[in-house]
């Protein structure tokens, strides 16, 4: 399973043709605390950049875009229950969509954990 | 990441960095939006214990008649009639050591500015009157006040000076530190007091809906003082986050969001600050709208608002009627940490401003199901004397 991070703070992780994507530690953290999180329907077909979820903190809504492009065929359902648990495990179970890969070469161009962290160090 | 370095700090800023305050602009002002614990704790915190937070971007200012030969009820008779020529409140009513919150009409009755009037208790100060205004309205207020004082009477700027909010149950335990009289004001009173830190000024006064102190002192003692009641268990620091949030549950408008230079204070369900008196003699800036409005009902009033879900709506989210017709906009809308759920504020027109109306908020294009919600959506917790 390969993990990747894109600028805008998402991560993707990937086992065979799906892609388990979410916000990172970080974006959580500047987020703030999570109180809604909209999630796109099943079946949505997304290209690279889109919006494709937004995640309200008590200040301010944020869009989530997506890593990849691809089908939606998952979404955590349980953080319409429990936003907060967003910031509890954003790289865990704190996901939100699951994408079956449309361009896998994409990837390739997302940035592993040392790069995401040498980019983080920057800012 | 370098800093804005426009933007003014005030004398507590430096302790607030230190502190880990995530530092934001706000006003023209690099002020902390929240501390590490975050938005959420913060705002329960002070529900429940006490809040601290530097206010100090905002505009206090005190204006003094300059005619020394008059002193008493004549002095503030004299000051008092200088400042209804452009305020809606009865200032000359005032008890001595008495705050009003009032607003800044302009000629059509729309808001320049909400703010704080108060007549000083001690028999030395009458003839001088203390203001407290927004930070983004200081430059347009203080002007306004200044021309229509022009000779007869002089504004002086504390906005030198910090000004600290105290707000919670708990903050008449953490008033102490200035003195004893501070425990013994009433809501909406005020006092100076001298003492270890220096004169001060407290009101009891705040913008979260509970019992608490605005305490007005000299830039070198703030920190001093902030750093004693910080060091105390119940006392934290918080951020502009949770004030927003907390003034939003009190049901408290912020200027420039539910209130600006087209909303009138009936509209805003301001006419409590618009004294009888006043109401009789017709003859502030905007009489002729506010008046009308309050004899006939404005077209539109400011509502809270409930959602049906759970998805927040914010400012600027168009506001429907079932039949998809626009009737209104939020103004504010966030989420209510003590509520437990999102909250807004906004106009509607009148026809759909009833307690338990069904709307629709369009939050990303998608209708949402709210109601017409009673304000305040936390009752409020302020000290009355007994």
């Amino acid at each position: 399973m390969t993990t990747k991070y894109t600028k805008d703070h998402e991560w993707v992780s990937v086992s065979g043709d799906i892609a388990t994507c979410g916000i990172t530690a970080y974006a959580a953290e500047q987020l703030g605390d999570v109180v809604f999180v909209e999630l796109p329907n099943v079946g949505r077909i997304v290209s690279q950049g889109d919006e494709v979820a937004v995640v309200e903190s008590v200040k301010a809504a944020s869009d989530v875009y997506a890593p990849v492009s691809g089908e939606v065929v998952d979404v955590n359902e349980a953080l319409a229950e429990a936003p907060e648990g967003v910031n509890e495990a954003a790289e865990t179970t704190g996901w939100f969509t699951k994408l079956k890969l449309s361009d896998p070469a994409e990837l390739d161009a997302l940035m592993d954990r040392a790069a995401y962290d040498t980019y983080l160090a920057g800012l | 990441m370098s800093e804005d370095t426009s933007l003014k700090t005030t004398p507590l800023t430096g302790l607030w960095q230190g502190m880990g305050g995530r530092m934001v602009p706000f006003a023209g002002y690099l002020m902390p939006v929240q501390f590490r614990e975050g938005v959420m704790k913060e705002h329960v915190w002070t529900r429940e214990s006490c809040g601290l937070f530097d206010v100090s971007h905002m505009g206090p200012a005190f204006l003094k008649l300059n005619d020394a030969s008059l002193t008493g009820d004549a002095a503030h008779a004299a000051i008092a009639a200088l400042v209804e020529t452009i305020l809606p409140c009865d200032v000359e009513g005032l008890a001595p050591g008495q705050l009003r919150y009032t607003t800044l009409p302009n000629a059509t009755g729309g808001v320049l500015d909400d703010l704080f009037v108060g007549r000083p208790k001690a028999d030395a100060d009458q003839g001088t009157l203390y203001f407290v205004v927004n930070a983004g309205c200081k430059e347009q207020d203080f002007a306004i006040i200044a021309a229509a004082c022009a000779g007869k009477a002089t504004l002086t700027r504390a906005d030198d000076r910090a000004l600290i909010a105290v707000q919670g149950p708990k903050a008449v335990d953490a008033i102490g530190n200035v003195g004893d009289g501070p425990k013994r004001l009433g809501f909406m009173e005020f006092m100076t007091v001298k003492g270890p830190y220096g004169e001060v000024v407290v009101s009891r006064s705040g913008y979260t809906g509970e019992d608490g102190f605005e305490v007005l002192i000299r830039a070198h003692k703030a920190e001093a003082f902030v750093r004693t009641l910080l060091a105390t268990a119940h006392v934290k620091g918080i951020g502009l986050g949770a004030r927003d949030s907390l003034r939003l549950e009190a049901g408290l408008c912020l200027y420039g969001h539910d209130l600006d230079e087209t909303t009138s204070p009936i509209e805003a369900g301001l006419a409590w600050t618009i004294q009888k008196v006043r109401r009789e003699r017709a003859d502030f800036p905007g009489a002729v709208r506010i008046l009308k409005e309050l004899a006939e009902k404005p077209a539109r009033k400011r509502v809270g608002l409930l959602p049906k879900d759970k998805a927040p709506a914010r400012e600027g989210a168009e506001i429907r009627n079932l039949a998809g017709e626009k009737v209104g906009m939020v103004t504010s809308g966030g989420y209510g940490p003590t509520v437990g759920g999102p909250i807004a504020m906004g106009y509607v027109d009148l026809a759909f401003a009833a307690v338990g109306t069904e709307l629709d908020l369009i939050v990303r294009d998608q209708p949402r199901r709210w109601v017409v919600a009673p304000l305040p959506f936390v009752p409020h917790n302020y000290h009355r004397k007994g």
